[in-house]
């Protein structure tokens, strides 16, 4: 019970112990640590986002994905139909996604860097990068371009992973890196 | 606020009953309306928890239950009468609670409260319907350009109104009760609590109204485009910033039970609410959680609202993760239990399911989900886990471990205090939440482990047999799932013991009476003042509790600076 009738004091007004301030200051300067981290690895770590970004029409964006097809398919994958596309390091690359398929399927050069595309065609989907586990999510509309540099030769899966309707599950893409020439 | 309150006519003559437990004057109008909100919020942990466990089953890839098109069904199901219904009505019997009750005051207009709650039931019932009906599994964000029946939105529109006039009701009392003078100095800690659960409350339902409709008006087609990003930005207002309700009134429950249960009060009642005040100034942009790998949205914004500015509110909570169990420590010391750094924790009524329900919520929903959660929040680490079975395991860890399990804790207090009822089942309820708190701490640990491992959340057949082009994710993440799948069968069995014993109790227990509650009381010598008035303990010797926040802080630093080193091992990209 405390020493004064309670109910008439005001709760700002109160001390403050020295072992309840040492904990909020340790709490508050880990805060800060966390928060620069974070400010930090903009500028040390080689894992961010680009903020590079624009408002885009469907159609546009599947035309200039289209045109990078007809350009640079080296091959189909397997009894899928779907084209490989090999575009030359350093180029821009583009994929799109749909219901309920990654469109097309790309060949990259381990460790050369590419100007990445993707956007949607129709709903949200996620581009979720396995098993490196990157995971961007896709928007109809907007374009988001990323400088990605692969590491490690063998088959990427992307699988979508924004739930997109009943398919959902059936939309899996595929990235290939092969060792440069 | 005070209009609202004072609307239909003259203070009404409320009824009043002298609780024999409390000794505090009981408002019969607002012991109603606790009671329904309370009902109706346990049919729908009910109706949503069976979703649920649908929807582990179906995840469980050697079970794999249901056909897609109804898994989704449940899963939208699931995340809409859990995370939304159950929660805000259970919420509302809180506030009332809070305001009327421990502020021996009158509610406000319970005409309108009830309207409150009809709109509430309403919108949750045609909801449900929509679901139900197969043309709405939109999952719970709903988010565009993906459309639902316009019931769909209707529903939670109605709900969102509901909820907003109860929150209105419980302002209004406040205003009545500092009017009427029930009350001297500052109102008491829990009702401090409560106080921010529904200021958040208006920001983030208010938040909900404005995204939802709009998308009402282009489900009917009067609205021909909602932006994706921008819907994001503003549904999340609503969709994350409204577990920050959740948060402030599951840490006002934990002191509500401690006080309650052990007559335990807050070490220094300026530090508690100086941290529920950091909830109010810094929870509500918590949006950003779900946007840090959206494209459109600068760093710059990402960084400051994901760290809620400088992760002031995780500050917050923090603060409660010492003074919590500071405050039981302090109360058993006080008791006599002295011995040792933890003999307090040993001899704590762990028998009691009140107490041991609210000491696993808050040890879990700091080391699952409290940790998981910043590390999942911090903008560049986002991109090892968004949208994979990690957000699950991190919101599991608050919402179900955290506040679920809370709110099942005092239920065992309000059953007897406000139901006049007693428990039915002793030794199912003592079990009840050991039972369903090891499921839940599994499904979180498990959800996360296979999150790590890449696994996507919101996904049907993660064995991808029917897609054209083929992918296998690791052996262990199907390892992860089942186990994921067996813990949830352990939480349902856990969930369906609180629903026995409550429905038991509520319906069938025997009668409180006055004689029953003086010859067994149910609160220690001083419980109901400690949760009644306003009061620090002052700070004594706390080792326990210190050597418990070291433990905690070493293993949140660790964790933390492990997954940025998994960050640095991914392909570069800028």
């Amino acid at each position: 019970m405390a020493i004064h009738p309670p109910e008439k004091r005001i709760w700002w007004n109160e001390p403050l112990e020295k072992s309840e301030v040492t904990w909020i200051t340790i709490a508050f300067i880990w805060g800060l640590v966390m928060f620069f981290t974070m400010v930090f690895w903009h500028f040390t770590g080689e894992q961010n986002l680009s903020n590079e970004a624009y408002r885009i029409h469907p159609e546009t964006f599947a035309e200039r994905t289209e045109a990078m097809v007809d350009q640079y398919t080296v091959r189909e994958e397997g009894e899928t139909g779907l084209p490989v596309v090999r575009p030359p390091p350093g180029s821009d690359v583009y994929m799109l996604a749909r219901l309920w398929e990654w469109w097309p399927i790309l060949e990259l050069e381990e460790g050369k860097d590419y100007r990445l595309h993707l956007s949607s065609m129709d709903w949200q989907h996620g581009f979720s990068l396995q098993p490196e586990n990157i995971n961007i999510q896709i928007h109809p509309g907007y374009e988001l371009v990323l400088t990605l540099t692969p590491e490690g030769v063998g088959e990427y899966g992307v699988v979508c992973n924004e739930y997109c309707g009943i398919g959902h599950h059936q939309m899996v893409g595929k990235i290939h890196v092969v060792a440069a020439e | 606020m005070a209009s609202i309150a004072h609307t239909g006519s003259l203070p009404r003559a409320a009824e009043f009953r002298t609780c024999p437990d409390t000794g505090l004057r009981v408002d019969l109008a607002a012991e109603k309306l606790i009671r329904w909100n309370a009902v109706v919020a346990v049919v729908f942990l009910a109706i949503g928890g069976l979703f649920g466990l649908l929807v582990a089953l179906t995840r469980w890839p050697a079970v794999h239950l249901l056909p897609a098109e109804w898994f989704y069904l449940a899963l939208t199901a699931h995340g809409a009468d859990v995370l939304l219904f159950w929660v805000i009505f259970f919420e509302i019997a809180i506030l009332y609670f809070a305001s009327a009750i421990l502020l021996n005051c009158r509610l406000a207009t319970p005409r309108m409260a009830w309207l409150g709650f009809w709109l509430m039931l309403a919108g949750a019932l045609l909801a449900n319907v929509a679901v139900l009906q197969g043309e709405s599994s939109v999952m719970f964000t709903s988010y565009v350009p993906m459309q639902a029946a316009p019931h769909f939105y209707l529903g939670l529109i109605l709900f969102a109104v509901g909820a907003l006039v109860a929150v209105a009701v419980f302002f209004g009392t406040l205003v009545i009760a500092k009017d009427e003078g029930t009350y001297e100095g500052s109102v008491p800690l829990v009702t401090f609590g409560a106080i921010a659960a529904a200021v958040i409350a208006v920001f983030t339902i208010t938040s909900g109204a404005i995204i939802l409709i709009p998308t009402f008006l282009w489900s009917i087609g009067l609205i021909s485009h909602i932006d994706p990003v921008m819907y994001k930005v503003v549904w999340w207002g609503m969709g994350h910033s409204s577990q920050q309700i959740n948060v402030s009134a599951h840490v006002a429950v934990w002191y509500a039970i401690a006080a309650m249960v052990l007559g335990a009060k807050p070490l220094s009642e300026k530090v508690s609410r100086f941290a529920f005040l950091m909830y109010i100034l810094f929870l509500q942009i918590a949006a950003a959680h779900h946007l840090l790998v959206e494209p459109g949205i600068s760093s710059e914004w990402k960084i400051f609202n994901t760290s809620y500015a400088l992760y002031l509110a995780v500050l917050g909570s923090l603060i409660h993760g010492l003074s919590v169990p500071g405050a039981i420590e302090a109360a058993q010391r006080r008791r006599g239990y002295t011995k040792g750094v933890f003999e307090w924790l040993r001899k704590a009524p762990w028998g009691n399911p009140a107490f041991s329900g609210m000491f696993l919520s808050l040890v879990m929903f700091g080391f699952l989900g409290g940790i998981s959660g910043v590390v999942l929040g911090s903008e560049q680490i986002n991109l090892l886990m968004h949208n994979t079975m990690y957000v699950p395991g991190h919101f599991h860890g608050t919402v179900v471990a955290g506040t679920t399990l809370a709110f099942m804790a005092i239920t065992y207090l309000v059953v007897p205090l406000i139901f006049r009822r007693e428990i039915m089942f002793k030794k199912l309820a003592q079990w009840q939440p050991y039972v369903f708190g090891l499921g839940v701490g599994g499904i979180s640990l498990f959800m996360m482990g296979a999150g790590t491992l890449g696994v996507s959340r919101r996904h049907w057949d993660i064995t991808f047999s029917d897609a054209p082009v083929a992918f296998d994710y690791p052996g262990t993440a199907f390892l992860m799932m089942g186990l994921n799948g067996v813990f949830g069968v352990l939480s349902a069995l856990g969930g369906l013991m609180y629903i026995v014993v409550v429905v038991g109790s509520v319906f069938f227990g025997e009668r409180r009476t006055e004689e029953k509650a003086k010859a067994e009381p149910l609160l220690p010598q001083g419980g109901a003042a400690a949760v009644a008035s306003y009061g620090s303990e002052g700070t004594l010797k706390l080792p326990g509790t210190i050597t418990l926040v070291a433990i905690f802080f070493v293993a949140f630093v660790l964790y933390y600076f492990v997954n940025w080193k998994f960050l640095s091992e991914v392909w570069p990209l800028s």
